[in-house]
């Protein structure tokens, strides 16, 4: 038994450093300092699916809500390039705003931090590869909440 | 560095309303030029836009956000004359800063 442990402590503080370190990487505790920025959300821009997607922010499980306008979002896009997507929330202490949409390689779009004195309510323009679900992850009060509307796309805006 | 940004910010009834042009290729890395060769992803990745020290608004992006990305969203607080600073960094580092004042 004291070998064993003699082993493993003697493993640990050799030149195995590296490969603990490797197991942290592995493990997820560690980036490596891709070419980003310190903050970008890397787990969350590469996570696939609305479930994964809210893990990756924090939270625990989206509720659906109808509490949100889409205002002049298409049903129907003409260019899959360039969709326009409009977000108002109406929850209460609306924190941010996040737009995903299913079918694209990458689930999230992107996520507009809401400070107070400025309203819930974003525009933007998005690529959608495909016709497909887009959902709008609003963060209010601490709980995350998932509304969603279907965009058909006839020209593909992934660059295919 | 990237062209500038065209920045509207307007006051519209009690708010500011600020609709904002970027110039960038928003790469997705998804792309292939016209030898077959996948084009590296290239994209803003941070926004942010202040007014008087403080941010109005702020955002992360990936490459799914349109090329040449449009933004509009309002804010309360400022009046006209009040400037409008909008920043953002991409994925290579690059960054660019302008600002726009606020019209009546």
């Amino acid at each position: 038994m004291n070998q064993i442990n003699l082993g493993r402590r003697a493993a640990l503080k050799s030149g195995s450093a590296t490969a603990v370190f490797g197991l942290f990487v592995a493990a997820g505790l560690v980036r490596p300092a891709a070419a980003q920025q310190a903050g970008w959300n890397q787990g969350a821009f590469s996570a696939k699916g609305v479930d994964s997607v809210v893990k990756s922010l924090g939270g625990a499980s989206a509720a659906p809500t109808k509490d949100i306008n889409w205002g002049s979002t298409p049903e129907i896009a003409e260019n899959g390039a360039v969709v326009p997507v409009s977000v108002t929330s109406n929850i209460p202490k609306t924190e941010s705003i996040a737009i995903l949409v299913e079918k694209n390689p990458n689930t999230l779009s992107a996520v507009f931090n809401i400070p107070p004195g400025t309203d819930p309510n974003v525009s933007t323009r998005v690529k959608i590869g495909e016709t497909s679900n887009v959902y709008a992850l609003i963060k209010a009060d601490g709980k995350y909440f998932v509304a969603q509307r279907e965009i058909k796309v006839t020209l593909g805006g992934c660059g295919g | 560095m990237a062209d500038p940004m065209r920045i509207r910010a307007k006051i519209e009834g009690d708010k500011t309303v600020v609709r904002v042009l970027m110039s960038h290729e928003m790469e997705t890395g998804q792309r292939k030029d016209a030898s077959g060769k996948l084009v590296p992803a290239w994209f803003i990745q941070d926004v942010t836009a202040t007014w008087n020290g403080k941010t109005v608004m702020s955002a992360q992006w990936g490459p799914a956000i349109s090329k040449n990305p449009y933004l509009q969203f309002q804010f309360s607080g400022a009046k006209a004359g009040d400037k409008v600073t909008v920043a953002w960094t991409d994925n290579r580092g690059d960054k660019r800063t302008d600002e726009a004042v606020i019209a009546a």
